[in-house]
Order: C-alpha cells, then structure tokens, then sequence
C-alpha cells in the first residue's frame, strides 16, 4: 500500500498506455475451453481450496489406516454402540470387509469435497465476483460447466489416487490374512468407484451452490442429504416406504457402488452409479436453468 | 455506443428504473448522475446484461450483451470494486478474467501496470484497501482494450492522488476515442471529468444534457448590490425586466435581469457608492439540485453529498 501512494508514477497514465498492447477482437472469442481455463487458475489460486482438498486427501488417507489399525488390533477403536459412520447405515469401524475399513474416510471426505463444491459457486455470490464472471460470460452457462469440469477432474484424479493409497495401506497394515487384494472380486471397482463418488460430491455441491447461491444454506442442504437424511427416513418412513426410497439417495445409491458386497437393501452397482449419476444430472440442469434465468 | 431504449426494471413491487431512454456517444466522457437508489448501479447491470429489464431492450454497439462474441473487448466495466475472490492475489484474478476470452499473459502484466498495482500483483486482493480495490476493478474493465469503458462510481475511497489519476485516465481513455460511461452521485466530480451528462432520480430520466449548459445554468443569474444608497440606485435601474429584492440589511440589493457590470456603471454615473457588486452564481451542487428536487428517494442524501460520500466509503 505504501509503495502504491508513494510512488509519483502512478499518476503519469498518458505515457504508460501508450506502451500496452493493443487486442484485435477477432482472436478474443468467449469459447468453453477458455472458461474451462480460466476456471483451473481460479481453482488453483485460492489456497484455502487447495487446503480442503490436501485435507480430504488426509482423511481418506488417514482414517482408512486407522480403521485397518483398530480392526488388526493394534490400537483399540472406538467403544459407543453405533459410532462414526451409524447414520449412512455403516460403521466402517465396526465392518469385517477389509475394503471397507480402508474405505473409512470417505464419509467425513465426502463433506469436505462437497462443501468445497458448494463454495466454488456460493462464494461468487457472496462476494459479487460472479458479477464480473458473468460480464465476462454473459451466455453464462460455460462457467457452470467450467467449474463442473475442473473440480470433478480434479477431485476424480487426486481421490482416485488417496483411495488407492488408502486401500494399498490399510491393506498393509491389516496383513496378508485379515486383507485382501485389488485382484478380489469387486475390490477394484469399490476402491475406484469411492473416488469417483467423492468427485461425484464435489459437483453435487457445485449444483446445491447454484441452485441456492447462498454459502449457509447450501452447506446445510448438502450435510442433510449426505448425512442426516439417509438416517432420517429410516427413523420416520414406515419400513415398506423407506425400501422403495432409500436405496434411491445420493449416498446410499453411492454405496452400491463403494462397497465391494452391496447389502440387500441397496442397488445394485450399476444401478446405483446410475442413479448416482441420474442425481447429478438432474440437479447440474436444475441449476442451469435457473443461473440463466436469474438476475446476477 | 449504448442505446437504452425504454428501460423499466421492478423488483416485486419496487421500481428501480422507469421507462429510461438514453444514449451513451462514443468519443466523449458521458457522466451518469444521480442521487443514491437512482438506479444507476441497476441501469449499468442491465446494460452488461446481469439483470433483466422488466421491459424494453439496450443494446451495445448494435447488439445485446450476450451476443457479443468478445465482450470483454467491446465493454469494461467495473461495477463493485471489492467484487474480487479475497483469496486470490491481484494477477491470479486478472489472469482468470483474460483467459476466458484469450486475452495475452502480456497484456496482464502491462494492465497491472497501467493502474500501478506491479508491486502488490501477488498479494491477496482481500489485503487491499479500497482505493486499491478501484484500480484492481478498473484494470479488470481495461484488460480487454475495450471500446467502452464503464466504470460505477470509479472515485469511492479514492485518495486525492488517485481522483487526479482517475480524471486523467478517463480523459486519456476519451482522447483515445473510446466510449466512456462513468456515474457517480457527486455533481462536482463528474463535471471535472464529464462532457455530457444523464441525470436520473428515481428510475426515471431527469434531463440529458452537456456539461458546459448546466455549468451555464449554474452561472451568475442575479447580481448583490450593497450600497449606503440603495433605494436611490434601485430607482435609478428600476425598469422593465429588472427584478430587484430588498432584505432586511436595507444596504443590500439582489438584482435579477441586469449584469453586474451595467449596474456599477449606472452607479457610477449617478455618483452613487457601491460597496460591493457581486454577481452570485449557484453552485453546480445547486443546480443538480434543482434539477432533482422533485426526483429523490432520500431528500436528507442530497442535501449533504459529501457526507454521503464518507459514508459508503467507511462502509
């Protein structure tokens, strides 16, 4: 700040412009691979993104060896009944599937990633920049898809990558009997489809942002639908309801395809990443819809 | 060129701008002028098409905003200044912006430098005050060489050092035959950078006219006299067309309809003693204000603009 108003050069505007560049319009065309872009280094400079995104990593990481080192006995678990993951129906703690406990992360994961989702586009709006976004944009979809293409890529890239690293330590940890290989059946597809289901959330956060634009709120909406609403339904729906819709939620369709053995109650694999997917779909053309229509 | 053509906005029940049509010429600085809730900001978003109008259309060279194919190039604005991600530093910001319509790292950097913010380039925007706020907004309006140039009250909680590079800015930018849009709600400020000017109070337009025609009207219309001989040299240029006003100081004169200097003359030829002969001129403060009176949402705003200033920029 000093050296801004210390500086006398500041004012001397005739002689410095007469140095700039001159643009031509007819290489200055708006295209979708320009916002996809330019939304990369909006990603890339917030530090507190990338700190979220360094933390999810941990979590994945981190809880997935803990897990694998309670179930082998190395260090004692938690004692409450119906801990850690109780309201999504698992507690990754408590499971004997190996993939499983290695898995354990990405329930805490799946807020982080998903907040960030949210934050991507809410931010925009709280601090009136997705005004210069859209001046910029004006057809204004591009920096939907934008920010949908980079934070899913990257998340599927850096997630995919923890939970093999998850999986390939927890697997260490729990040893030879207790443990199991990618090459068992279903464990691969388990282990890559959680990393794809946490990039998944990323852009379930980004289309909550959208749709709500409006940091407290969206936040809240996607912690319930991840967390506390899987829980709900099954506490207040008569029992012959809540079969015909839980297994179609965003995070119990996630699990059909997270798990290597799917429970009963849920999908199918390729059902449940169809759904999964069917959730996206839907919410990313809801929010479209609705940024084209709104005042900025 | 910007063609507002019979602009009206509502929000629910509340009408920000009612059926405004004007035209904003290229090559010349136009001052957009208005007391505060006018619907300046509300007139400027609808132009780069952020809001709807309710009805009407503007167009932007020709065509609407979103038709543009390089709108960064046809039009800058800088609407909010502190409208910046306060994470990300001056350049990181600036960079995002050119890469969505392909505009050169290197034109960046010499932006950057135009407004002089080179040294804190890699701060963290959220770290600025508000005057380097403006010159971060008003480098984002200018980074795609733009035809016009719309900035929304570029002089708020700038310094005196930065109101000087900002006047010189615009007239550069108005030299270079560019188009330039510029509001504010103090009338001082915009006659020392405007040539035209469009008033609006309330939504509504409340005159379109040059700058030098309201200096005009501002301009000396009545004459104080102060005389130990006042009611004799009233009777001397009592005529038709001369209003002449005593007061309650019986040595004082208001004379409307005859130039100061036909009075001292027929003063002096009549040997009587003037001790002052002052042509009173309104301010332009004044004759913004008899423009407006009729048009403001909060009267008490207008009566102490500078105030009003002190207050946003505290804000």
């Amino acid at each position: 700040m000093s050296i801004i108003e210390e500086s006398g050069a500041t004012t001397s505007v005739p002689a410095q412009s007469a140095r700039i560049t001159r643009l031509d319009s007819s290489s200055l065309k708006v295209t979708q691979w320009r916002v996809i872009r330019s939304e990369w280094i909006k990603l890339r400079s917030v530090r507190s993104w990338l700190v979220m995104i360094g933390a999810a990593v941990v979590v994945v990481v981190g809880m997935g060896a803990l897990a694998a080192a309670v179930a082998s006995g190395a260090v004692t678990g938690p004692t409450r009944p119906g801990g850690g993951g109780a309201a999504t129906g698992r507690n990754p703690f408590a499971s004997t599937d190996p993939t499983a406990l290695s898995m354990a992360g990405v329930t805490l994961a799946q807020l982080i990633v998903g907040v960030l989702g949210v934050l991507l586009v809410s931010n925009e709006y709280a601090n009136g920049s997705i005004r210069n976004w859209f001046g910029a944009v004006p057809r204004r979809l591009p920096v939907l898809w934008g920010k949908a293409v980079v934070l899913t890529l990257t998340l599927a890239v850096v997630m995919v990558a923890a939970c093999l690293a998850a999986f390939l330590l927890g697997q260490a940890i729990l040893g030879g009997d207790k443990g199991t290989t990618l090459a068992a059946d279903g464990v691969l597809r388990a282990v890559i489809g959680s990393g794809l289901y946490l990039a998944g959330i990323g852009l379930f956060g980004i289309a909550i942002g959208a749709l709500m634009r409006n940091t407290a709120g969206a936040i809240a909406v996607v912690v319930a639908s991840l967390l506390i609403v899987p829980g709900l339904i099954g506490l207040v729906l008569p029992d012959s309801w809540n079969q015909n819709i839980s297994p179609y939620l965003p995070s119990t369709a996630g699990q059909a395809f997270t798990t290597v053995h799917p429970a009963d109650t849920l999908l199918a694999s390729g059902s449940g990443a169809a759904v999964f997917v069917g959730w996206l779909v839907v919410l990313l053309a809801g929010a479209a819809m609705l940024l084209r229509r709104r005042d900025a | 060129m910007i063609v507002i053509d019979h602009v009206s906005k509502h929000y629910g029940k509340q009408t920000a701008v009612d059926d405004l049509s004007f035209e904003v010429k290229p090559g010349v600085v136009t001052g957009f002028l208005g007391p505060n809730g006018a619907g300046k900001s509300t007139t400027m978003r609808m132009i780069i098409g952020l809001d709807r109008p309710s009805s009407g259309q503007i167009t932007v060279n020709g065509r609407r905003y979103a038709d543009l194919r390089a709108p960064l190039h046809e039009v800058g604005a800088l609407l909010e200044a502190k409208a910046v991600h306060p994470g990300r530093s001056a350049r990181d910001h600036l960079l995002a912006v050119a890469t969505t319509t392909g505009i050169p790292i290197r034109r960046v950097d010499e932006t950057l430098d135009l407004v002089g913010l080179t040294s804190v380039a890699n701060r963290r925007a959220g770290t600025f005050s508000l005057g380097m706020s403006q010159r971060l907004g008003i480098a984002g309006a200018l980074l795609g060489d733009p035809e016009i140039v719309m900035l929304d009250e570029p002089v708020n909680g700038l310094d005196p050092e930065g109101i000087l590079w900002i006047r010189g800015l615009l007239a550069e930018l108005a030299a270079q035959s560019r188009t330039v849009f510029v509001s504010s709600h103090l009338i001082t400020e915009i006659t020392a950078v405007a040539e035209h000017l469009v008033i609006i109070g309330r939504g509504r337009l409340i005159a379109e006219l040059p700058v030098a025609e309201l200096a005009a009207g501002a301009a000396g219309r009545s004459v104080l006299v102060r005389s130990p001989d006042a009611g004799r040299l009233a009777d001397e240029i009592r005529a038709d067309g001369v209003d002449i006003r005593t007061g309650a100081d019986a040595e004082l004169l208001e004379v409307t309809g005859l130039e100061a200097r036909v009075i001292g003359r027929r003063a002096a030829e009549a040997g009587i003693v003037l001790y002052e002969l002052s042509p009173k001129s309104v301010s332009m403060e004044q004759a913004f204000m008899d423009l407006t009176r009729d048009a403001v949402d909060y009267p008490t705003h207008l009566a102490a603009p500078e105030l009003a200033q002190s207050d946003r920029s505290a804000a």
